[in-house]
C-alpha cells in the first residue's frame, strides 16, 4: 500500500487536518506543534480555560492525528486475539476495547483503542503507527489491512456538558450509548459514527467521520454547544486532564518497543500498570510466553500514580525510598486544577513485595531564575486521581 | 639536525593526528610525506582555477568530536557543516528523497511503501543499537584476545559487557548482522525495490562487493556510526573541502611544534639489530628516529617500505594475503552554474544532499558483474555531491564544484591495465549516466578530474585504491586488523608502529586510528596518556 501524497509535501512538514480552517480562525496563540506529521495546537487561547471546559462544560479536541487503521476479513477477530493480550472474543459488535500489544519479548509495542463495527469490520486506533507491525502480525489470517488516518476526521467531544450538545444534533439513541458503545448515524450523505470514548475520565464522545464532512461536523457541533459552554481546546488541556484519569501516555510514561534502543528500557504491560488487560488464559497470543515467565519471576519496574504533598509538580523528578535510594522517576508530573492535588505518574524500579510507603520526590523549581530543590511526600494511589459517577450514568446528565 | 623522537610517514589525515599527538606530548616529531601537499584521502586541491575540489573523500561524520575538541580543530580552521537529506532518482521519472526532517522523510517513503515508511522506525532502531555497541570501541586499542594481559582481559571485559548490554534477542541478531548481505539485512525490513536501492548504499562504498555480497551488512554500520554534534549517523561537508580536516590537524601539530616535510617520499624504515632506526628517503637521505610510525596500508608498509629481512616470515605472508580490494573511483567537475535535476521540485532541498542513480539490487549487482568481468561498472552506483549548495568556499559564486564517488570501478581491467583513454572512457560512462537526468549538465562542464583506482593508488599511495585501506571484511576488523596479533598498532619491529586506516578501527576520515597509535607509542615510552576519552554517550 501507498500513501497518496503530492511530492511538494516537504514544503509543509506539518500537514493540516481536515479541521485546520477552523483550528487556524480560532488559534490565538499559534501554538503549533507536529502531532504524527499534522498541525496540532498546543492551545488556542489559555490551557487553564480549556481545561475547565473539559471539566465543567464541553471540550473539543481535533483527534485526526490518531493512527487509524481499518482491519476487514473473516479472521479479523483470531487476528486481533492473537495479536492484543486481552480476550479479544469478549468484544461484541458495537463495542470499543482498549487494549495493549506487545512483541514476542513482551514488552509493550503500543496501547490503543479496537473499535468493532461488524462481525468480521475492526477499526485500530493507535498513538504511534502500527501499519508494518499490523501487516507482521496477521501473517496467516485472512484480514485485510487499510490505513485511515488521513480519510477519517475525529473530534473528541469531553465534558459535562458533551451530551447535552450532541443532544442536540439529531443523533436519536444516542442517550441509550453506554460508556465504550458505538453507534451510527446517517449524516449528509455520509457517515457519523459517535464512540462514548475519551482519555479524561469524564463524560464524553468521540466523533469520526470522512473527511469530506469534517467542516460541516464542526460548524454543526459548536452551533448545537452554543448554549453550552462548547470549547476548542488544544493537546496541553487534555494532558491534564488524562494524568488525572490515570491514562498512560506512550513516548511519555513508556517508550514503545519498536523505538527502544537500550536494553530493559522497553516495558511489558506488567510494568506500566495494564496487566489488567493480559489474559494468560488464551492459549496464544504474541508475548504470552515472555509475560507467562515475567509473572512467575516478577517485574522489574511498575507504574504508580503519585499524590505529592504541596503544589510544586514533580516533573521529570527523581524519587526516593526515604530519600536516600533512588527509586525511580516521574514521567508525567501535573497540578491537578479538579482535585486541587499534586499528582504524577512514576516509573519505579521497585520489587513487587516492597512497600512504597516510604517514597519521596526531589523537586526542583525555580522563581525568576533562582532554583530551589524541595523533597515532597508521595503516596501511592490505587484509584483514578479523578473518576466521577457522570462518565458512566446512561443515560447520561445534562451537565 | 637530523634526528627526532618520532617519525611519522605519510601526512594523511591519520598520519598527521598521530603526530600531533606526538608532538603534545613533548616529542620532537617529524612527518614526512610522499606527496608536495599534505592531507592523502583528506584533501582538497584547486585543479582548475577558482575551484576547489574534494578530491577523495567529501564528507564527514567519522571524524571523532572528542579529537576534534581535543587537538581544538575549530581554533585550526575546521567547520564541519551537516547539509541533510539526499535523494535516489529513478529512470521513470520519480524519486525517493530521504528528508532532514522525519516527518517529510517518513511521507516520502510512504508515498512509496506505507509499510516501508513504517519498517524506517524499526530498522533505524536497530542500526542505531549497533552504533551503540560499536561506538564506544572507536577510540579503544583491541583487546589481543589471545593475550592474558590484565589490560587484554580487562577489555575483553568491556566488549562482553557491551554484548551483554545489547540484551539477548539483539545479540542473536547482531551476531547474524556482521556476517549478513546489505539485502538479506534490508529484505528484513523493506519490501519497496527503490527503498532498498536507496539504503544499500553506505553498505557497498569503497567496498569490491555487491549487495548480495555476506559482509556488506557491516559495512553500512560503518557509514552510520559517525555523528555530528551527537547526531549518530549523520553527515556533513568540511568546509573548504575535506583538505580542511588535515589543514587544521596540522596546525594543531604545527602549534605542538611538530615539523612537516613534504615532497620527501619515504623509500625505506631503516631496522638495526632488530630496532628500528629511521628511515631513507628516496634521495638517499637518512632521518633518524628510535621510532617510526607508518600510515601507509598494511600492505605497502611491509612490502614496499621495509626491508624483507627485517619482518617475520608471518606478517610477509599476512601483508602478501592482506585484502585491500579496489573498487572505487572519483570525478570532481567544474561547472560553470548549477546543474538542473528537472524531476525534482522547484527548491526541493534534497540537491544539497546524495543523489544517487540506482534503484534496484539488480542494477547494483550487475555493477558488482562488470567489476567481476574487469571492467567498469555501466551504470554505475555513484554517491554524488554538489558541496557548493551548502559551500561558499569551493567556487566562484553561482559557479559549482561536484563531487561524484563511483563504485564498481576495477583497480585491473580485463584487457590490461588502465590508459589514459580508459580512464577518460571511464569519465565518460559516469558523466554520461548522470546527464541523463540532468540536461544541461553537460553544458556547464568546465574541468573534470577523474580518478580510477590507478590514479588513486598512484596519487594517494592507497594500494588498488581501495579506500579504506583494506577490506572492511569481518576477518580484517577490531583484533584482527590488520592481522592478528598486530591490532594493537605496534609493528614486529621494535619502535616501529602502524597508525593508518589500516589499522582498528578502519577506513573513513576518524582520526581514530592515528590517536589509537599515539595512545599506545605513549605507553611504550612511559609517557602519560594524553589522547582524549571516548565521550561515553549512553
Ligand atoms: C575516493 C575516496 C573517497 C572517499 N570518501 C570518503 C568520505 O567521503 N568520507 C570519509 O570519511 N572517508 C572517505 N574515504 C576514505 C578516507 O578518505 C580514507 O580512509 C582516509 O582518508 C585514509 O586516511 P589515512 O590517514 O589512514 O591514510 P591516507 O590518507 O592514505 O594517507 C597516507 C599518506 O601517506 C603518504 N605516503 C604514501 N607512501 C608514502 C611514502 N613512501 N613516503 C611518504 N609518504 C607516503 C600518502 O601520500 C598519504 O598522504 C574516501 C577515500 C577515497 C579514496
Amino acid at each position: 500500500m501507498r500513501a497518496q501524497y503530492d511530492k511538494e509535501h516537504f514544503r509543509q512538514h506539518s500537514l493540516p487536518t481536515p479541521f485546520h480552517p477552523r483550528l487556524a480562525e480560532l488559534s490565538q496563540g499559534s501554538s503549533w506543534h507536529c502531532w504524527k506529521g499534522h498541525l496540532s495546537p498546543a492551545y488556542f487561547e489559555n490551557v487553564e480555560l480549556e481545561y475547565f471546559a473539559i471539566r465543567n462544560a464541553c471540550s473539543v479536541m481535533d483527534l485526526s492525528p490518531m493512527c487509524k487503521y481499518r482491519i476487514r476479513g473473516q479472521d479479523a477477530e483470531a487476528f486481533f486475539d492473537r495479536m492484543v493480550t486481552r480476550d479479544m472474543s469478549k468484544l461484541k459488535p458495537g463495542r470499543v476495547g482498549y487494549s495493549v500489544w506487545c512483541n514476542d519479548q513482551g514488552k509493550v509495542i503500543d496501547d490503543g483503542t479496537i473499535f468493532r463495527f461488524a462481525e468480521h469490520d475492526y477499526r485500530l486506533c493507535a498513538y504511534e503507527r502500527q501499519y508494518e507491525w499490523l501487516k507482521i502480525s496477521a501473517a496467516g489470517f485472512e484480514v485485510d489491512i487499510t490505513e485511515q488516518t488521513e480519510e477519517i476526521a475525529a473530534l473528541t467531544v469531553q465534558g459535562p456538558t458533551s451530551f447535552a450538545v450532541l443532544n442536540k444534533m439529531d443523533l436519536p439513541g444516542l442517550e441509550t450509548l453506554k460508556p465504550f458503545g458505538i453507534m451510527h448515524f446517517p449524516y449528509h450523505g455520509g457517515e457519523l459514527m459517535v464512540s462514548r470514548t475519551g482519555f479524561t475520565a469524564d463524560l464524553g464522545y468521540e466523533l469520526w467521520v470522512e473527511a469530506s464532512k469534517a467542516l460541516t461536523l464542526w460548524d454543526e457541533l459548536f452551533e448545537a454547544g452554543r448554549h453550552h459552554g462548547i470549547r476548542a481546546i488544544g493537546t496541553d488541556a487534555l494532558d491534564i486532564a488524562r494524568v488525572e484519569a490515570g491514562f498512560i501516555q506512550a513516548a511519555d510514561d513508556f517508550t514503545p518497543a519498536n523505538h527502544t534502543i537500550r536494553k530493559d528500557h522497553d516495558r511489558s504491560p506488567f510494568e506500566i500498570g495494564l496487566g489488567w488487560l493480559v489474559n494468560l488464559e488464551k492459549p496464544n497470543f504474541t508475548g504470552r510466553k515472555a509475560l507467562i515467565r515475567e509473572k512467575e519471576k516478577g517485574s522489574r519496574y511498575r507504574l504508580v500514580k503519585l499524590d505529592i504533598d504541596g503544589n510544586k509538580p514533580a516533573h521529570a523528578s527523581y524519587i526516593f525510598h526515604d530519600r536516600k535510594k533512588l527509586a525511580g522517576a516521574v514521567t508525567s508530573a501535573v497540578w491537578s486544577p479538579t482535585c486541587k492535588q499534586n499528582i504524577a505518574l512514576a516509573s519505579l524500579e521497585v520489587a513487587a513485595d516492597h512497600p512504597l510507603d516510604d517514597l519521596w520526590a526531589e523537586v526542583y523549581y525555580q522563581r525568576e531564575l533562582h532554583w530551589n530543590r524541595v523533597w515532597l511526600r508521595c503516596r501511592v494511589q490505587d484509584k483514578p486521581f479523578w473518576n466521577p459517577p457522570r462518565r458512566r450514568a446512561t443515560p447520561p446528565g445534562l451537565f | 639536525m637530523n634526528s627526532y623522537d618520532a617519525i611519522v610517514i605519510g601526512a594523511g589525515h591519520n598520519g598527521l593526528t598521530n603526530a600531533a599527538y606526538l608532538a603534545k606530548s613533548g616529542l620532537k616529531v617529524l612527518i614526512v610525506e610522499r606527496n608536495p601537499y599534505i592531507g592523502g584521502a583528506s584533501v582538497s586541491r584547486e585543479l582548475h582555477e577558482g575551484w576547489i575540489y574534494t578530491n577523495c573523500s567529501y564528507v564527514s561524520s567519522l571524524l571523532r568530536p572528542e579529537i576534534y575538541r581535543d587537538l581544538n580543530l575549530a581554533k585550526h580552521g575546521l567547520q564541519v557543516v551537516p547539509f541533510g537529506g539526499g535523494v535516489t532518482l529513478t529512470q521513470s521519472g520519480d524519486y525517493l528523497g530521504s528528508y532532514s526532517n522525519d516527518e517529510a522523510r517518513r511521507r516520502e517513503y510512504a508515498r512509496h511503501s506505507l509499510h516501508d515508511a513504517d519498517a524506517l522506525d524499526r530498522f533505524s532502531t536497530d542500526v542505531m543499537r549497533y552504533c551503540r555497541f560499536i561506538r564506544p570501541f572507536l577510540l579503544r586499542t583491541p583487546a589481543d584476545p589471545t593475550s592474558f594481559r590484565p589490560r587484554d582481559l580487562s577489555e575483553l571485559f568491556f566488549l562482553g559487557k557491551k554484548l551483554y548490554e545489547l540484551g539477548e534477542e539483539e545479540l542473536y541478531e547482531f551476531i547474524r548482522f556482521f556476517t549478513m548481505s546489505i539485502a538479506e539485512f534490508l529484505d528484513e525490513y523493506f519490501e519497496c525495490e527503490l527503498v532498498k536501492a536507496a539504503l544499500s548504499g553506505s553498505g557497498l562504498i569503497g567496498t569490491a562487493l555487491g549487495p548480495y555480497s555476506p559482509g556488506t551488512a557491516y559495512v553500512l554500520l560503518h557509514h552510520y556510526m559517525g555523528d555530528i554534534d551527537g547526531n549518530v549517523g549523520e553527515w556533513g561537508l568540511a568546509r573548504g573541502g575535506m583538505g580542511s580536516i588535515a589543514k587544521a590537524l596540522a596546525g594543531a601539530l604545527q602549534e605542538h611544534g611538530g615539523e612537516i616535510r613534504t615532497g620527501a617520499p619515504v623509500a625505506q624504515i631503516r631496522v638495526r639489530n632488530a630496532r628500528t632506526k629511521g628511515v631513507v628517503l628516496e634521495g638517499g637521505e637518512e632521518i633518524d628516529a628510535p621510532i617510526v610510525v607508518s600510515n601507509l596500508d598494511a600492505k605497502r608498509t611491509f612490502l614496499t617500505i621495509m626491508d624483507p629481512k627485517d619482518l617475520p616470515d608471518e606478517v610477509l605472508e599476512r601483508a602478501r594475503n592482506f585484502k585491500i580490494t579496489g573498487s572505487s573511483g572519483k570525478l570532481n567537475i567544474a561547472l560553470d552554474g548549477r546543474p538542473e535535476f528537472p524531476q525534482l521540485p522547484a527548491g526541493c532541498p534534497l540537491l544539497k544532499g546524495d543523489l544517487h542513480i540506482t534503484e534496484n539490487f539488480e542494477q547494483l549487482e550487475r555493477g558488482y558483474d562488470d567489476w567481476k568481468n574487469g571492467t567498469w561498472s555501466k551504470w554505475p552506483y555513484v554517491d554524488m555531491m554538489i558541496p557548493t549548495l551548502t559551500d561558499p568556499t569551493m567556487a566562484p559564486p553561482g559557479k559549482h564544484m561536484m563531487s561524484i564517488f563511483v563504485q564498481h570501478c576495477p583497480a585491473t581491467l580485463a584487457d590490461g591495465g588502465w590508459t589514459p583513454d580508459k580512464r577518460e572512457a571511464f569519465g565518460q560512462t559516469v558523466i554520461d549516466a548522470i546527464a541523463t537526468f540532468s540536461p544541461n549538465f553537460k553544458d556547464l562542464i568546465l574541468h573534470t578530474e577523474i580518478r580510477t583506482p590507478h590514479e588513486i593508488e598512484a596519487e594517494v599511495g592507497l594500494t588498488a585504491g581501495n579506500i579504506f585501506q583494506g577490506d572492511l571484511s569481518f576477518d580484517q576488523l577490531m583484533f584482527n586488523r590488520p592481522f592478528p596479533g598486530y591490532a594493537q598498532y605496534r609493528g614486529p619491529v621494535k619502535g616501529m608502529y602502524m597508525c593508518g586506516s589500516t589499522t582498528h578501527p578502519g577506513g573513513g576520515v576518524s582520526a581514530a586510528p592515528g590517536t589509537n597509535a599515539a595512545r599506545e607509542i605513549l605507553a611504550d615510552l612511559g609517557r602519560k596518556n594524553i589522547t582524549p576519552e571516548d565521550f561515553g554517550d549512553d
